[in-house]
């Protein structure tokens, strides 16, 4: 190995070059932090401004621009700023973090339920209670959006309802009626299956379209039992033991018992799922009510042939829908002064016949409205007028994680496994009871 | 010294060797067609579909040709949010790569030259870094009491700190090929441990140093956690972030998501293609070393 | 490793520093490698990384909310410990490791031997290979779960052209976690492959010749020479890609979210599964058990083979 003197003129150059460029950049870092508003244009700077986060995929900022826009123009004074969190849970932890670590924008929306309690209401969040802007709110959401007697946000969105989306043109070919009992249900499906077509499409590329038999199930139990979620919550209901609870796991087995499923439906997506109901290859899925606007997409023109109908459970008089309550619009208890109030406002307008018009006219409502004085328009999809109508006639009740806050982490995959045949019911039921302990005693819950 | 071959010996290995460039080159490239073509087909295909056709799902010729379309969508949304995310990616990743392979090969140096009680503790420490996931909260707590959090300093040097555990391995693995002879011709000419370390032995690391230039880049490139959680807000938006602007439980515009997909991996791409140039130019001008 | 810092930093003296002495103290001279080379790198690790950690073990111990905690000493642990699913997500962690990281390095190697050598096309091919890198692993995760499709998927078509039948490769339970891991593989060879190009290159040409003048041919040149002294870049892809896999979880997240079922759950996934319901205390706790779990096979492998490292 020759040696060769290493102190060269090469070297000394690379230093410095690399020098320059480290300053160079810490100077471009410096003011490109700035590099805020390409494209939007500067806001005027006399009213107020208030930072509203909301999810940044396109439905979600559609609907809260619409708002915007028509809130801007009836309150000059006030300008509203999107910010963005992702949809789904990533968004969700992204909202427990700014709150627990004090960086909330000024408004923020977020579930409403057991999840909002979960949230810490009366450490994070402002109290509205007595305030103008919840004047308007629907007194069966209220609760869901509430400590106690302490109201902290206003329904953003619509309810909507887990059930089966069916292909009306189908049950028209074949003479068939909705289904109010297990037993007709059942006879339905045979029937689809011997004309050839798929009667009960199952998605299980998304895993949590898997647990609507389960979840959707609940206003059956409830019909029978109606203190069950209280019991299940204190630890002395069990979805193993209760033969009304465990009906939704056997339902979810009988798919798979009687081959009533697509093909792939290991593999399929929801958008895949849509594409089967609206050409009539399928005639049942079981999803929620706001993936309308995923058959939507897929398929525009198929939107008014399709309907929904409530999963049915064993008395055809109790037969109704299980309903989902939407999310809510909150203030952070770390707003404060002229963007308190100019945030109240805000809440004030969502939660008003206005508002509920801007969020119709950027999205189609998938639901009713849990305002006061907001009425669907007349062109929503066949879906949601179904929907509609078991509200109008009361025949709904809410999920369960409405009405506690105890749901075990893996229910998603443990129904995966009952629709492919892999466990049996009844086990997967034992495994999800042993799944909510955790969650049960996460929350400090007593009894567990 | 090959003049003791036959001639006929010396066509012969002109013929393997022929046949070892064009005819494994040509495999390799048929292969390479297969298994990362198809896939990256798949990708460019569903960018160039309309929203209808992306949600079939299958490799197909898109129906309705919409570059165009899906192109400047994604641009414009939410406020041309994506060019924003790529000024900030750039700076962000400039900035801390630097400051990384500057500050990891330091400490890479002094590791493996020079063993004393705290070499084991370091390099366990070191090793701690790629095991342990960061804990996110603390963090914020860390930064908020340092007046760092929200903004791109406080996620520079997050970046950094997370990052120096794989640049300290690399360098560190890579130090062994240097040879301590030139340590001490360089002391002994009267150097300092600075102008040791920048002018004699970093020069000689040219191919690691790269290396980990384009690996750290990438990393830090392709960064979504960090960003989200460190400086949150839609001006500190980095480019993976952007991708949620197309997902949701309801509604997944594919082809949008693709597109987008798309226009943040080809600028890594062209930045790793001229990388790539300094590690050939390394090799070919034969003695790096001696 | 032979030891030679000792004739750098001490003048003539009978005093032998030895391995880990701190020779040159007498004479105050100043090492060529200082400490505080450590210190800007130190500040910003200890403060935004090692602090924080050590603050969450903390939490590890508690019931937390982020909102609030409640100390509750080792009973998340112990609840870890009766996950149900976990004897399986251990096996499927060390399973997946090994996969992946074996393949890496293997597949790097040769990669990295390919593309360093004169082949046709090797600009192309160092492009392609290192793109999959690059693409986010949201896009891998579902241009994958596309191409796998057991009747629609472009793999099984082609399979079919042959006249076999292809299998459901992620809606299998006992072929899930394989097919994630060979994803894995697709979209990380190409950084082993990078690093070993490195180290390839970093082999001083002077061996190479030697060799030749020997007589020696190309696998012998491999064995005797190229392995060995790109072992830097043989423990780092495999210190790396170990660590990897033993901890990875969003491309098999991404892709089959622990499926079918519970069949490909890891436990990086049970962790971050927790982490989504809101145990923030039980899925520190994950963490440091998976910490204790990868430092125990990681720490005796890389002094393995720092024992084998050739000293040039």
């Amino acid at each position: 190995m020759t040696r060769t003197s290493p102190v060269s003129a090469r070297p000394r150059r690379t230093v410095r070059r690399v020098l320059a460029l480290a300053t160079a950049l810490t100077l471009t870092s410096l003011s490109a932090c700035s590099a805020g508003s390409l494209g939007s244009s500067d806001d005027s700077g006399d009213g107020v401004e208030i930072t509203w986060l909301t999810g940044t995929d396109e439905t979600a900022q559609a609907t809260a621009q619409a708002i915007v826009d028509a809130f801007e123009a009836a309150n000059p004074d006030i300008t509203v700023k999107l910010d963005g969190k992702p949809a789904g849970a990533e968004g969700d932890n992204l909202v427990k973090t700014r709150l627990s670590t004090g960086s909330m924008p000024d408004v923020f929306d977020y579930n409403s339920g057991s999840l909002f309690q979960q949230i810490a209401p009366e450490k994070n969040l402002a109290d509205l209670s007595g305030d103008d802007a919840v004047a308007r709110v629907d007194d069966a959401y209220a609760p869901q959006v509430s400590v106690g007697d302490q109201i902290y946000g206003v329904p953003y969105g619509t309810a909507f309802a887990g059930g089966i989306m069916y292909n009306r043109k189908v049950f028209e070919e074949l003479g068939l009626e909705i289904p109010t009992t297990w037993a007709e249900f059942e006879t339905v499906a045979d029937a689809i299956k011997a004309a050839g077509k798929v009667p009960v499409i199952q998605t299980y590329g998304e895993t949590w379209s898997s647990q609507l038999f389960v979840l959707a199930d609940f206003h059956n139990i409830s019909a029978v039992e109606p203190n069950w979620a209280q019991e299940y919550t204190a630890n002395q209901a069990k979805y193993a033991s209760d033969p009304a609870a465990l009906a939704g796991f056997e339902h979810l087995q009988e798919v798979w018992d009687k081959g009533w499923a697509n093909s792939d439906f290991a593999s399929a997506k929801v958008p895949d799922g849509m594409r089967l109901l609206a050409s009539g290859e399928g005639a049942m899925y079981p999803i929620l009510s706001g993936n309308i606007t995923t058959l939507a997409a897929a398929a525009p023109d198929a939107v008014p042939d399709i309907g929904f109908f409530a999963l049915p459970g064993t008395d055809a008089s109790t037969n109704g829908l299980t309903a989902w309550f939407p999310n809510g619009v909150y203030i952070p208890a770390t707003t404060e002064g002229d963007q308190l109030e100019a945030s109240k406002k805000l809440l004030g307008f969502i939660a008003s016949p206005e508002g509920c018009e801007a969020q119709a006219s950027a999205s189609p409502p998938t639901g009713p409205y849990m305002v006061e004085g907001c009425e669907l328009p007349a062109d929503v999809p066949q879906v949601t007028t179904d929907v509609a109508a078991y509200f109008d006639a009361d025949k709904q009740s809410p999920a369960l994680e409405f009405l506690s806050p105890v749901k075990g982490p893996n229910l998603e995959q443990l129904c995966v496994e009952v629709g492919s045949g892999i466990t049996s019911a009844a086990d997967a039921a034992k495994l999800y009871d042993q799944d909510v302990e955790k969650q049960a005693q996460q929350l400090g819950l007593e009894g567990w | 010294m090959s003049t003791l071959t036959t001639p006929r010996r010396e066509s012969n290995q002109i013929r393997t060797r022929a046949l070892t460039r064009y005819g494994l080159g040509g495999l390799a490239i048929l292969a390479s067609v297969v298994v990362f073509l198809v896939p990256f087909a798949f990708i460019v295909t569903t960018a160039l579909m309309d929203s209808q056709q992306a949600g079939e799902f299958a490799l197909a010729w898109p129906r309705n040709m919409q570059f165009v379309e899906n192109f400047t969508t994604v641009l414009q949304t939410r406020d041309y949010i994506l060019v924003i995310a790529f000024i900030n990616s750039t700076v962000l990743t400039v900035v801390s790569v630097t400051a990384l392979v500057i500050l990891g090969s330091m400490v890479a140096f002094v590791l493996q030259r020079r063993k004393s009680r705290l070499t084991g503790l370091i390099s366990f420490l070191v090793l701690a870094g790629l095991i342990m996931p960061p804990a996110v909260v603390p963090t914020i707590w860390v930064l908020q009491r340092l007046g760092l959090f929200g903004g791109m300093p406080g996620l520079i040097f997050i970046e950094i700190a997370f990052g120096l555990s794989f640049t300290v391995l690399l360098f560190r693995a890579f130090l062994a090929t240097v040879p301590r002879e030139l340590d001490e011709a360089a002391v002994i000419d009267g150097a300092g441990p600075f102008r040791l370390f920048f002018q004699v032995i970093l020069p000689l690391l040219r191919p690691v140093t790269v290396t980990i230039i384009v690996v750290q880049s990438v990393n830090i490139f392709n960064d979504f956690t960090n960003p989200l959680y460190f400086a949150p807000g839609d001006e500190n938006a980095t480019v993976q972030l952007t991708l949620f602007n197309f997902q949701s439980q309801n509604l997944t515009s594919y082809n949008l998501l693709f597109m987008d997909i798309l226009l943040i991996t080809i600028p890594p791409l062209i930045m790793y293609l001229f990388f790539n140039r300094q590690i050939v130019a390394g090799m070919t001008s034969g003695a790096v070393k001696g | 490793m032979r030891d030679v810092s000792a004739t750098i930093s001490t003048p003539p003296r009978t005093e032998r520093a030895g391995a880990g002495g701190r020779g040159g103290r007498e004479r105050r001279r100043r090492s060529p490698y200082p400490n505080w080379f450590f210190l800007p790198a130190a500040i910003i690790y200890g403060v935004l990384f090692l602090a924080p950690t050590l603050l969450s073990f903390y939490f590890s111990l508690t019931r937390w909310t982020i909102f609030d905690s409640e100390f509750i000493g080792l009973d998340n642990f112990a609840q870890f410990f009766s996950e149900p699913a976990l004897t399986k997500g251990f096996v499927n962690t060390f399973i997946y490791a090994v996969v992946t990281s074996g393949a890496k390095v293997v597949l790097g190697m040769a990669l990295g031997l390919l593309l360093t050598s004169q082949i046709v096309g090797r600009g192309y091919l160092r492009s392609v290979v290192f793109f999959p890198v690059l693409v986010s692993t949201v896009g891998v995760g579902i241009t994958f779960q596309v191409l796998m499709h057991p009747s629609k998927g472009a793999i099984n078509s082609a399979l079919a052209v042959f006249g076999i039948d292809g299998p459901g490769w992620l809606t299998d339970p006992a072929l899930a976690l394989f097919s994630v891991a060979l994803v894995d593989i697709w979209k990380g060879v190409g950084l082993a492959t990078v690093i070993y190009m490195a180290g390839i290159v970093s082999i001083p040409n002077e061996y190479r010749e030697a060799a030749k003048v020997d007589g020696a041919g190309p696998w012998s040149t491999f064995r005797n020479i190229i392995l060995p002294l790109s072992w830097p870049a043989t423990s780092t892809v495999v210190t790396l890609s170990l660590i990897g896999g033993l901890r990875s979880f969003d491309l098999i997240w991404a892709m089959t979210k622990g499926g079918p079922g519970f069949t490909s759950d890891v436990i990086a996934s049970v962790i971050y599964k927790q982490y989504q319901a809101g145990f923030y205390g039980l899925s520190t706790a994950g963490n440091v058990i998976l910490f204790i779990a990868v430092t125990a096979i990681v720490i005796p492998l890389t002094r393995f083979m720092a024992k084998k490292e050739v000293d040039v």
